[in-house]
């Protein structure tokens, strides 16, 4: 039998891809809606020529082929076309006739998506579905003393503190002579996390921030949102929301120039600065944004050419260590601001962040610390970087505690963690365990594309397209075509609805527990967890 | 949830009209634990006001161990008191071999010290003697302050006052803080008896207060050895109370913006705002989440009450020039000074601190929204 065509070693067929699409001939309308909105072209007008034979019955007439032509899908399965089971093609089917489906083993796929030599990049997330935190519980119910509390009805307060708080001591003294107090942020506890202006699309980004306003400007919640490494939009800088945003310096610096010369006409000062050393979804990798994405627009704000990749460096360059690196910038942008403005370093969980931590400890001027787990999410990474490098955040973030507690400075240091909480849609349990174990906020980016504009993405490797600038919902793209399929008064709505939704949550957890005063952080005699190395590694009860 | 009671009076009392005003409130104690704190003493103890005086509870081995180790500081009896039970134990006290009384000389060395220093090191004699004592059970020490007797035991506390013999002459005080413990969610330790005493000062405290743990660590994270024990999550009121008045320098104004600090929104109209804002920001961890009802003693023997707005019964401070009680139900009250004019009893609120000094003669109302006096 003659070939199709030439069989290479990368030649692979539908079964070998991680998603097979599944298509009914009988419900076709051939509309090609699908194969229109596919983001990697992985489904295409097939032309397929069918044979059929004709056998009459007796000896009088012989048997006869009979030809016919039909139009339907076919599927590619070259690795650059390779389906990524975003499902847009069932979203758009107007008669339900096409689905794709996840394969009943491993894949092929794996071991050829490195074609010249390039390792595989994506977007996206870890791919793994377990979490520590989900299996945390909240076990220490208020009962007959102190009966549980009505999480409708009563009043609660439950704000946290970004910024460096002096020690009760020194604030008085601070008081009596009319000395310097760090600047300090009353915050709601779920601050979105950094993605920059280049990773999310215009509209995103301009439906996040509408929301933001919307949450602290008509109900009361002072939500706050960083930047990400991209600049922000010169408008945003000189508007009245700037107290909203955190923003963000990396490696690349990338958004400085243009933040540096809004400073004269700022009207208010930035919620904070977060200096990012490390991200969980890449730890030491620096960020990566892909030339797909790199449009007028975003060279623009970032102060670059267009259509090159623009990855910055693991480390920051001008510094010799991270010791320096955060004494120096923190410096640098705390004088930026007058000493008004709250600066903290982001780094990813890693074994050595006792390390960092003790030495921010020592800094006057640090404003907290964030960390980033490994479940982090991300615009754009190296495979191997997310699924293989970096720390769990739950025992990260409690070591982290603990050493404060040793050394009395865990309300002078507020730690904030990131990095898979939710991951699994348990946004609130998960911000409370980790709240509990001695977080004073959380930070949360991937939740937010899921809910407030629909990302396609899961623990199993869907869609994750971020990184060339085709997410068919227009979220992470910079594709106008693509991009007007978000509309930003729609992603606003849905992010007050998240929020309202985590603070109601939040209530029902904090409620039965007996806390409405403050957030319970370091509360660790709530949590209980079915596993006693868990338990004992995080300091919390084992219960069964 | 426990009953507490506390009266302060011109004519000192014996302890036992405190116990009795705890039996009219029965139904809220379960006989796990009563504790006494007596201060401002009569009878023989008048003559030693600035002695140290030792309370608790020791073994034959343990009082052994005290006089070894009290020789060997340099500490000699001047006066001692013993109580010593004739009848059987009622049910559920223990059989103990001492309770123990004892005033001390102080150590000669200890003449020039400053008071500040003497202070500090009455303290640590408390807390050594505690660890000494741990490890057999052989010694329970209570308090070892000039002027202040504490004593505590498990048990019905009527049934434990008959026992021990408390209603001797030779017992009694101006200022008697008294509680009877509903064993709630630790187990019977009498250490977990309240009240709760470091240097001096000395609360007790209903309801259960569920911001324990982030406040327990916050307290042993001070570098401070009396920061310890929390055997019950109460101690720490006691402890917060000291944190506040000898390391911040504090008046006792300030406690409650501590504990229970206004909301963000009501600081914004503060007159002290500002100032209150940071307070609250650096004592985020003292915060308690209640419902809670403190009652307390201070150094100078002011007697205060305060409380969260969580706690739906409020306690109660009624009485006449000269004799004020603290209770933390009215029936209390209602049974140890019958006579006052209850129009003029007060039930502190959520924004409030009632305090009653040493004078006896009214009691003081703060009110969380007045104007701060200015820091010194």
């Amino acid at each position: 039998m003659e070939p199709v065509e030439r069989i290479t070693p990368s030649t692979l067929s539908a079964k070998d891809l991680p998603w097979q699409i599944l298509w009914r001939k009988d419900r076709c309308t051939l509309c090609g809606r699908c194969t229109s909105v596919c983001p990697v072209r992985a489904i295409e007008l097939g032309v397929h020529r069918k044979r059929a034979l004709t056998i009459p019955p007796g000896l009088e007439e012989r048997p006869a082929n009979l030809f016919s032509v039909y139009h339907g899908i076919d599927q590619r399965t070259d690795p650059a076309h390779a389906c990524v089971g975003c499902g847009m093609c069932t979203l758009v089917c107007p008669n339900g006739a096409i689905v794709p489906a996840r394969t009943d083993e491993s894949d092929r796929l794996r071991f050829h998506v490195n074609q010249g030599g390039e390792a595989r990049r994506r977007g996206g997330r870890r791919n793994d579905s377990k979490s520590v935190l989900d299996r945390i519980k909240f076990v220490r119910i208020s009962m007959l003393t102190d009966p549980a509390l009505d999480a409708g009805r009563h009043e609660f307060e439950l704000h946290t503190l970004l910024g460096r708080i002096l020690p009760p001591e020194r604030m008085l003294a601070a008081e009596r002579d009319n000395g310097w107090t760090p600047p300090v942020r009353e915050i709601y506890p779920l601050i979105i996390g950094g993605m920059s202006f280049g990773a999310l699309s215009p509209n995103m980004w301009e439906g996040l921030q509408m929301g933001v306003a919307h949450l602290n400007e008509e109900m009361g919640m002072p939500v706050r949102i960083c930047t990400g490494e991209g600049g922000c939009p010169p408008r945003l800088l000189q508007s009245r929301f700037l107290k909203y945003v955190i923003l963000q310096i990396a490696s690349g610096y990338f958004g400085w120039d243009e933040i540096i010369h809004a400073l004269p006409k700022m009207k208010e000062d930035p919620c904070a600065i977060e200096i990012k050393y490390g991200q969980g979804a890449k730890p030491g990798d620096g960020g990566l944004l892909m030339w797909y994405k790199v449009n007028k627009l975003i060279a623009a704000i970032r102060g670059v050419p267009q259509g090159i990749s623009l990855p910055s460096p693991p480390t920051h360059q001008t510094k010799y260590s991270i010791e320096e690196a955060v004494a120096k910038m923190i410096q640098s942008m705390s004088m930026a601001w007058g000493f008004r403005v709250p600066v903290y370093p982001k780094i990813s969980a890693t074994s050595t962040t006792q390390a960092v931590l003790n030495n921010l400890t020592r800094n006057p001027y640090a404003a907290g610390l964030a960390i980033d787990g490994e479940d982090g999410g991300t615009g754009a990474a190296y495979n191997v970087s997310m699924d293989h490098m970096g720390h769990p955040i739950a025992s990260n973030l409690r070591d982290a505690y603990m050493t404060l507690v040793k050394l009395g400075k865990q309300n002078e240091l507020p730690l904030f963690a990131g990095g898979g909480i939710g991951k699994n849609g348990n946004l609130a349990a998960n911000a409370a365990a980790l709240i509990m174990l001695g977080a004073s906020g959380v930070q949360t980016g991937k939740y937010i594309l899921q809910a407030a504009a629909g990302c396609l993405g899961s623990e199993g490797d869907r869609c994750n397209v971020c990184n060339i600038g085709v997410c068919p919902k227009g979220i992470t793209s910079q594709d106008p075509r693509l991009d007007r399929r978000l509309d930003p008064e729609k992603v606003a709505r849905r992010l007050v609805d998240v929020y309202l939704t985590f603070d109601t949550e939040l209530k029902k957890i904090v409620a039965p527990l007996g806390r409405s005063t403050s957030l319970p952080i370091g509360m660790s005699d709530a949590l209980g967890i079915s596993n006693a190395d868990a338990a004992q590694r995080l300091n919390i009860q084992y219960v069964l | 949830m426990c009953r507490l009671f506390a009266v302060t009076s011109s004519q000192p009392q014996s302890p036992v009209m405190a116990i009795n005003a705890l039996n009219v409130m029965k139904e809220g104690h379960d006989g796990s634990g009563v504790g006494l704190f007596l201060t401002d003493l009569g009878g023989e103890f008048e003559k030693f006001k600035n002695e140290p005086i030792l309370s608790g509870i020791f073994s034959n081995e343990g009082i052994k161990a005290l006089d070894h180790f009290m020789i060997d500081q340099d500490f000699m009896v001047k006066y001692k008191l013993s109580l010593r039970p004739t009848k059987p134990a009622p049910s559920g006290t223990p059989k103990r071999d001492n309770y123990v009384i004892r005033v001390y000389e102080y150590p000669a060395e200890w003449e020039n010290l400053s008071r500040e220093e003497i202070e500090y090191r009455l303290m640590m004699v408390q807390l050594q003697l505690r660890q000494i004592g741990e490890k057999d059970q052989s010694m329970l020490i209570f308090s070892f302050w000039p002027d202040v007797i504490m004593i505590k035991e498990v048990g019905d506390p009527l049934a434990v006052a008959e026992y021990l013999g408390l209603d001797r002459r030779d017992l009694t005080a101006r200022v008697i803080l008294c509680q009877g413990r509903q064993n709630t969610n630790y187990s019977i330790n009498i250490y977990a008896c309240h009240p709760f005493f470091i240097q001096g000062m000395a609360t007790m405290t209903n309801g259960e207060n569920t911001a324990f743990v982030p406040i327990r660590e916050f307290l042993m994270s001070r570098d401070f050895p009396g920061y310890s024990g929390y055997y019950s999550d109460s101690e720490v009121f006691t402890h917060i109370l000291h944190y506040m008045r000898n390391r911040l320098g504090l008046g006792m104004e300030m406690y409650k913006h501590i504990i229970t600090p206004l909301k963000d929104g009501e600081l914004a109209r503060h007159p002290d705002g500002g100032m209150l804002r940071s307070l609250k920001q650096s004592c985020r961890p003292l915060i308690i989440d209640g419902p809670n009802c403190v009652i307390g003693c201070l150094p100078d023997k002011s007697m205060f009450m305060v409380q969260d707005s969580k706690k739906l019964r409020p306690g109660v401070v009624g009485g006449r020039p000269g004799i004020f009680a603290f209770s933390s139900e009215m029936c209390g009250l209602d049974a140890s000074i019958p006579e006052r004019d209850i129009n003029l009893d007060h039930q502190p609120m959520r924004y409030e601190t009632v305090l009653v000094r040493r004078e006896r003669q009214e009691m003081e109302k703060w009110n969380q929204w007045n104007a701060l006096p200015p820091l010194h």
